[in-house]
């Protein structure tokens, strides 16, 4: 990722160049949209009016759609946003860690405001969605690349480095240090898998499931399908597994496999939602990172249950970095045999991975925004019936499954169905990736066996004085110390990782406002309830937050809360409200005491509105307020 | 011929053809559901959530879930009625609707809808959000405060016109309406007065210049009976052409 060009844009032939080069990788399809505008993007800071024009064009696209699809993603932006894009987290743990100050003292020393270019084109500051550091934090984003562990010392060495416009391929590696922070290992992280063994295990799996077959029915060799019989066998050791989709809604594995393989079509998508975007949650970073071999198993494996033929990563913006060691690995696959036609030398199992990068946008993890976005659209969730098992990528049958369930299946297909049911509870077999953060001595990654208590996670991270922990990040739900002894299970307290302690320091109406301004910035805005909802809770947090809250807020929360939950188009809007009902429910003094004592109070601050006035006046005295000052 | 399948709407039994959803099945039936983004000649696509009914128990936007036998179908309670009226409030608050000044105001389908769902209150605090018009065009006028993103031009033009002269950009509350032209104005567009684009828009975003108040105000469409009685004159509406899904 070079230092681009200044704010100008590169002109003339090198651009035609490169647009071709990028088109041409892409396959000059429209599908392949966002890629492109991704990394032509990458090359020149920002996309100029005559590249969105070019590449319309080239892709048969109206410049108006193009456009579109620009303004839909956080990261594509079509004004330059300077040589150096510094991009702040905003989750909460970001902000306990300082990160407001830290952006504060950034700007002030740089001499510039948040969300505008200086005026040199050097140099641009804003906030970001949770960029999966929490455990390190507060993390930041320049020119796409993450960085962890923000503080003033770091701070200022990245001023000095941008002041004198150090391309950033040549800073200091240590910058860039992103570490896993493991803290406990089960099945899933302690047992050691070499690249393929699980796949291996699946086709021995599969040809004894054959042998078997064999030996029994002698009209086996007369014609029975015996492409058949070999993923039967393994999808079966999957539904005796039990596994459930990581990601959040716990979906049944074997269900969604079976159901995409059953759909008759020609080809058949296997795609990883590496979209990791819930704030507080960052175990797929780790597992993508540090387990990868186990995930291309998992997806090779699901393949071949399935019978698909191609399979895609879906890599999230702000997991841009682990892009090119994720296609090293790959290269390394192919060159196995593990990858390409043939696999591991098994006739007619073709299968390769490519990869998708996100362009910051959260609604993308839901899985068919993310077909969407895979298609080069606006990540907008399709109406369903169908479901992507039938009509998926390109409208063909396509498995979606979270980074973590692919890993349990790999895992699976090496040691079985039944020894993975034993683990678990009854309903919840195997373990879970915990995304620990937060106010505690050890954050970091705790894998446990489901069934773990909220206490337990809390005693092993040196959690003290615990007042909260957000369970599943801000669509999941807030828990108290009256429900510390529940448990980390489907039946009970579902979760896709995220596990966010808050401490008796911390002021729970501030945790939900700042869940509320993440689902108003990232709400896609396709439906009312959602677009206009989520907006109106925000106008509602923040004014409360300005002390100018009433009774009448906490009466237009109770009107958008079961409006959103009953008519918004997706989970998004379902969901968020959650952190607001949670909150008052648990904490509902720390919304009181901000509140007037009034019935109403409006918003509109007639002092604020004489700013103006003060300013033209040169006054500033007691008498140029209507309400005395503190 | 199978015997005729229904559903039950509201308690009464009502017929539906394969293929249909709830919403088009309701209308065809003579049974009203309000609705706003919804359109007879387009493909349901379901973004408005005014027609969300209880459907075989769950919440879903009839105009887009597929109508199964015997299926249970609430539309007509008060609950429902009460999301619609804020829907239509919320939708209100977003944009910058000024029904005295609008030349929209009696054809209008949000304003019809406000008074036969009973919406006598803002009910929210309105945004005032600042949107210039487009008054490029010598004979349209683009006046962005009143769009209320139910995507019907940018289908019509699409689908209907083949030209793509509308798409929408930005995400969430800043979601817009965009014009295809390297301006971005609709005067360097290929547009027609004679397009579907131009007929289709619910409320008074996109006008023809010139004719105006050609309809005094209290003779226009809705001046004279409600929309729940007028949307079933168009009924029987025949089910969206069966666009592929791609």
């Amino acid at each position: 990722m070079a230092l681009f060009e200044g704010a100008s844009g590169p002109a003339g032939k090198e651009t035609d160049q490169l647009l071709a080069e990028v088109l041409e990788r892409w396959g000059t399809s429209p599908l392949n949209l966002v890629q492109v505008l991704r990394e032509l993007q990458e090359r020149f800071g920002w996309l100029p009016p005559g590249v969105l024009a070019e590449v319309a064009q080239r892709l048969g696209l109206t410049l108006a759609a193009v456009r579109g699809v620009v303004g839909f993603y956080a990261f594509l932006h079509t004004e330059p946003v300077g040589a150096y894009r510094v991009l702040f987290s905003d989750n909460i743990t970001d902000r306990m860690q300082g990160s407001d100050a830290l952006l504060e003292g950034f700007c002030h020393d740089l001499w510039i405001e948040p969300g505008k270019l200086s005026e040199d084109g050097l140099v641009s500051v804003d906030r970001t969605s949770c960029t999966g550091l929490c455990d390190q934090g507060p993390g930041l984003l320049i020119n796409g690349r993450a960085i962890a562990r923000a503080d003033r010392e770091r701070l200022a060495t990245i001023r000095e480095l941008i002041l004198q416009r150090v391309p950033l391929g040549q800073w200091p590696g240590e910058l860039f240090d992103i570490q896993d922070n493991v803290r406990r290992r089960d099945v899933l992280l302690g047992t050691l898998v070499h690249p393929g063994e699980a796949v291996r295990a699946a086709l021995e799996r599969a040809e004894a499931g054959e042998r078997e077959m064999a030996a029994n029915e002698r009209s086996w060799r007369e014609g029975i399908p015996q492409e058949t019989i070999g993923p039967d066998t393994v999808l079966r050791e999957i539904e005796r597994s039990g596994l459930r989709g990581r990601g959040g809604a716990g979906f049944t594995t074997a269900a969604k496999w079976s159901a995409c393989r059953a759909a008759p079509a020609p080809l058949r998508y296997v795609v990883c939602n590496a979209d990791e975007g819930e704030p507080g949650t960052f175990k797929d970073r780790v597992l993508l990172s540090s387990h990868a071999d186990l995930l291309f198993d998992g997806m090779t494996v699901a393949a071949y249950c399935v019978g698909a033929q191609q399979g895609f990563i879906y890599l999230r913006g702000e997991y841009r970095y682990l892009l090119e060691p994720l296609e090293a690995l790959l290269v390394e696959r192919r060159r196995a045999g593990l990858l390409g036609n043939s696999v591991l030398g098994r006739r007619g199992f073709d299968f390769d991975i490519g990869i998708h990068v996100g362009a910051g946008s959260y609604v993308c993890g839901e899985e068919s925004a993310l077909l969407e976005s895979m298609e080069g659209k606006r990540a907008i969730p399709r109406n369903r019936p169908p479901f992507p098992v039938t009509h998926g990528y390109r409208g063909l049958p396509t498995v979606v499954n979270n980074v973590e369930t692919l890993c349990a299946a790999a895992l699976i297909a090496l040691r079985g169905g039944e020894w993975y049911r034993s683990i678990g509870t009854a309903r919840s077999s195997g373990t879970k990736l915990l995304s620990v953060a937060g106010d505690c001595a050890r954050p970091g990654i705790y894998e446990y066996p489901f069934g773990v208590s909220v206490g337990e996670v809390l005693e092993a991270c040196g959690a003290r004085n615990t007042l909260a922990v957000q369970v599943s990040g801000p669509s999941g739900h807030c828990v108290d110390a009256s429900e510390f002894h529940r448990r980390i299970a489907f039946e009970d307290l579902p979760t896709a990782g995220a596990f966010t302690v808050f401490d008796d320091r911390r002021d729970m109406f501030e945790v939900a406002r700042n869940y509320i301004e993440f689902f108003a910035h990232e709400s896609c805005g396709f439906c009312t309830p959602c677009r206009v909802g989520t907006s109106m809770l925000k106008g509602v947090m923040n004014k409360i937050h300005g002390g100018r809250g009433s009774l009448h807020e906490l009466e237009e929360m109770a009107r958008l809360n079961p409006m959103l939950q009953m008519s918004a188009h997706c989970g998004l809007g379902h969901t968020a409200c959650n952190t607001v009902l949670d909150t008052l429910k648990r904490f509902r003094p720390a919304y009181e005491r901000r509140l007037q004592a009034l019935r109403f109070a409006p918003d509109f601050d007639l002092d604020a509105a004489l700013a103006a006035a003060r300013r033209a006046t040169g006054r500033d005295d007691a008498g140029a307020y209507l309400e005395p000052r503190e | 011929m199978n015997p005729q399948q229904t559903f039950l709407l509201d308690g009464d039994e009502v017929p539906f053809e394969p293929g249909q959803t709830v919403l088009q099945a309701a209308l065809a039936a003579g049974r009203y559901i309000p609705h706003l983004c919804y359109h007879p000649e387009f493909k349901p696509h379901g973004s408005c959530k005014v027609c969300t009914a209880r459907i075989g128990g769950r919440m879903m936007a009839a105009c887009t879930t597929p109508v199964r036998a015997g299926v249970e179908v609430e539309s007509n309670t008060e609950e429902l009625n009460g999301l619609r009226r804020t829907l239509v409030q919320m939708l209100f608050a977003e944009g910058n609707h000024f029904c005295p000044s609008c030349e929209a105001s009696g054809d209008c389908v949000l304003q019809a809808l406000g008074y036969d769902l009973g919406v006598l209150t803002a009910g929210f605090r309105h945004m005032f959000p600042v949107r210039p018009v487009d008054a490029s065009h010598p004979d349209i006028l683009l006046d962005f405060n009143r769009c209320v993103l139910c995507e019907l031009c940018v289908r019509a033009s699409s689908e209907v016109d083949g030209k793509g002269v509308f798409a929408l950009s930005g995400r969430g509350i800043t979601k817009h309406l965009v014009v295809n032209s390297e301006s971005g104005l609709l005067a360097d567009t290929d547009i027609a007065l004679e397009d579907k684009a131009m007929q289709v828009c619910p409320v008074g975003a996109i006008l023809k210049k010139r004719v105006g108040f050609s309809v005094p105000i209290g003779q226009r469409r809705f001046d004279q009976r409600p929309i729940s009685d007028q949307a079933l004159e168009d009924a029987p509406r025949p089910p969206a052409t069966e666009k592929d899904r791609d």
